[in-house]
């Protein structure tokens, strides 16, 4: 078989998800980078030049020398593109910070219970990802309000003597994204935190080191894998949320997925909904590429 | 080894608190007599009666499912054929173009996803409605299948596949009668993820669907932004609760088949 080549049979088994694929991923992300490079008009669709296959490749040409990197320069210049990414990069890393400090005894404890309910324990720990993120995310405006459920309880409690303002603003923006997200970054620390064997552990202890030293400098490092892979799964998604600022954010919680969907349907400025779009995608595909290197260069080392 | 029994017993009690201290509270107020939300004023079953008499939800659930079903049997299909090709065929070509678009949906974010589905769908002359909603949750949904059925695909042991070879099965039958009862686990498993998430997508729905294709989460997030009503909390309860016998019954069956 030549290098490279494939059997009639498995390239047909392979020409199908890859041909979806192309059509329904690749091509509308290319799609996305050219339009970038489109002037904003105002017409169906609000973007110009549009390619027909009528044109003729003559005419693509003519167009192509339409592109201009105008939607960019808009994004440097617009204050408000340029404040939703780090406000997003702020938003995601404080949440994913504190879901690390949730998520890492939580996944310590379950890995640390008798084997025969652990994965029980850990089922129900994943479960939540199961129910509607819509409906999970719903759930808290309920107890975030000015009358809501955690305001009852603390004034109840004498705890405060006026209500807490906290929906609407992005600390309830940071609960929402810590909650929903949760289950992502409980899941791969348990899995590196199972796998360890005790035997290390009770080496350490044997060789002096108190509990504390132990999980400093066994533990904590033997599942470090675990924590990148539950931060970056949680990260990424989490710049890019909607639905959380969308529903418990305020008007000045300033998130990109919501400028870019706010530019899309409100102000239909695709172009620079575009750019916004590849700009983020860039930010995004640059910590998964050095992920991936690293995870190989691990492997090529044991 | 079990390390000291309060510390670990109480962060697990903390931490499943917080994971499921929301959702109790919203099916608890679900059967809430006041219409005010969070507020008790006695038990009562109203707002699953109303919920029956709005039509207009009753149909977005009709289309979420339709949806969810007939997307999740397409993810199933291309998420096998993409596992195959990613776990048994080798090098080829465009490999590392393949791998990426299998696993770059995962993380990247849904509003750039469903924005650049819209695209084309509009470069393309075609109608958005229930059939875009069904490309644009396959689409995602298979790179999720792919991932299920790959893990399984590479735990399988290949030697029973070639010992059936050995007695002159061709691949078809050897596909059929070997492959095939192991994969079966995975496979129920990708279908239910994908069907899963093709119910519960509120944003690629959104820039995908057109006039007389409102999916449920559309409906409950347009209703969700005017205020918390006990209808919602009835819905997300009868929602969960489908979602929590699914779940049982899958774990019942794997028990099953463990043991």
């Amino acid at each position: 078989m030549p290098r490279g080549g494939l059997a009639r049979g498995r390239l047909s088994a392979l020409a199908i998800p890859y041909g979806w694929l192309a059509l329904f991923f690749l091509a509308p992300l290319a799609l996305v980078a050219k339009i970038s490079l489109s002037k904003s008009i105002i017409a169906q669709p609000p973007y110009e030049p549009a390619f027909r296959a009528s044109d003729g490749l003559a005419g693509w040409l003519e167009k192509a020398r339409m592109f201009s990197v105008a939607a960019y320069r808009g994004l440097g210049e617009d204050p408000l593109y340029l404040e939703s990414y780090l406000s997003s990069l702020a938003i995601a890393g404080v949440s994913t910070l504190l879901a690390l400090l949730v998520a890492y005894p939580l996944a310590l404890a379950i890995a640390r219970s008798d084997p025969k309910r652990r994965s029980l324990l850990i089922a129900l720990a994943v479960a939540p990802f199961w129910t509607s993120f819509l409906i999970r995310v719903y759930a808290w405006i309920a107890i975030l309000k000015d009358e809501g459920f955690l305001n009852h309880a603390l004034m109840a409690l004498g705890l405060i003597d006026a209500p807490l303002t906290i929906y609407a603003t992005n600390v309830a923006v940071v609960i929402g994204i810590v909650y929903s997200y949760l289950p992502f970054v409980v899941l791969p620390i348990y899995n590196s935190l199972e796998k360890q064997d005790a035997a290390l552990r009770e080496a350490a202890a044997d060789l002096g080191a108190g509990p504390l030293a132990t999980f400093w400098k066994v533990t904590l490092p033997l599942s470090a894998p675990g924590v990148i892979a539950g931060a970056l799964l949680m990260f990424i998604p989490a710049v890019g949320e909607f639905v959380i600022p969308d529903l418990l954010g305020g008007s000045d919680t300033i998130m990109i997925g919501r400028t870019m969907w706010n530019d899309f349907f409100e102000n239909r400025d695709w172009p620079a909904a575009s750019a916004g779009a590849i700009v983020l995608l860039i930010l995004l595909v640059g910590p998964i590429v050095w992920f991936e290197r690293r995870q190989t260069k691990g492997q090529g080392a044991q | 080894m079990t390390t000291a029994r309060f510390p670990r017993v109480a962060t697990l009690v903390f931490g499943f608190a917080f994971l499921y201290a929301p959702i109790a509270l919203l099916v608890i107020y679900s059967f809430n007599a006041s219409k005010l939300v969070t507020v008790w004023a006695g038990f009562s079953t109203r707002w699953y009666a109303s919920l029956f008499s709005n039509t207009a939800l009753i149909a977005s659930a009709k289309i979420s499912l339709q949806v969810a079903a007939i997307s999740a049997i397409i993810a199933t299909f291309n998420g096998t054929l993409a596992a195959f090709a990613l776990e048994r065929f080798g090098a080829f070509r465009t490999r590392s173009v393949f791998v990426g678009a299998i696993y770059a949906p995962l993380v990247i974010p849904e509003v750039i996803l469903g924005l650049s589905l819209l695209l084309i769908f509009v470069a393309l002359g075609v109608d958005r409605g229930f059939w875009t909603i069904v490309a644009g949750h396959a689409t995602f949904t298979m790179c999720f299948a792919a991932v299920v059925i790959r893990a399984r695909l590479a735990g399988m042991d290949r030697s029973l596949e070639e010992a059936a070879m050995d007695l002159g099965a061709g691949p078809v039958m050897t596909f059929a009668r070997v492959v095939l009862p192991q994969l079966a686990p995975a496979l129920v498993s990708a279908w239910m993820l994908a069907f899963i998430l093709s119910l519960d997508d509120l944003v690629i729905a959104s820039f995908t669907s057109g006039p007389g294709s409102t999916t449920l989460p559309m409906r409950i997030y347009s209703q969700v932004r005017l205020g918390v009503t006990p209808e919602i909390n009835a819905m997300s309860s009868l929602l969960l609760a489908a979602v929590g016998l699914a779940l049982l019954i899958s774990a019942i069956a794997s028990r099953k088949r463990d043991s």
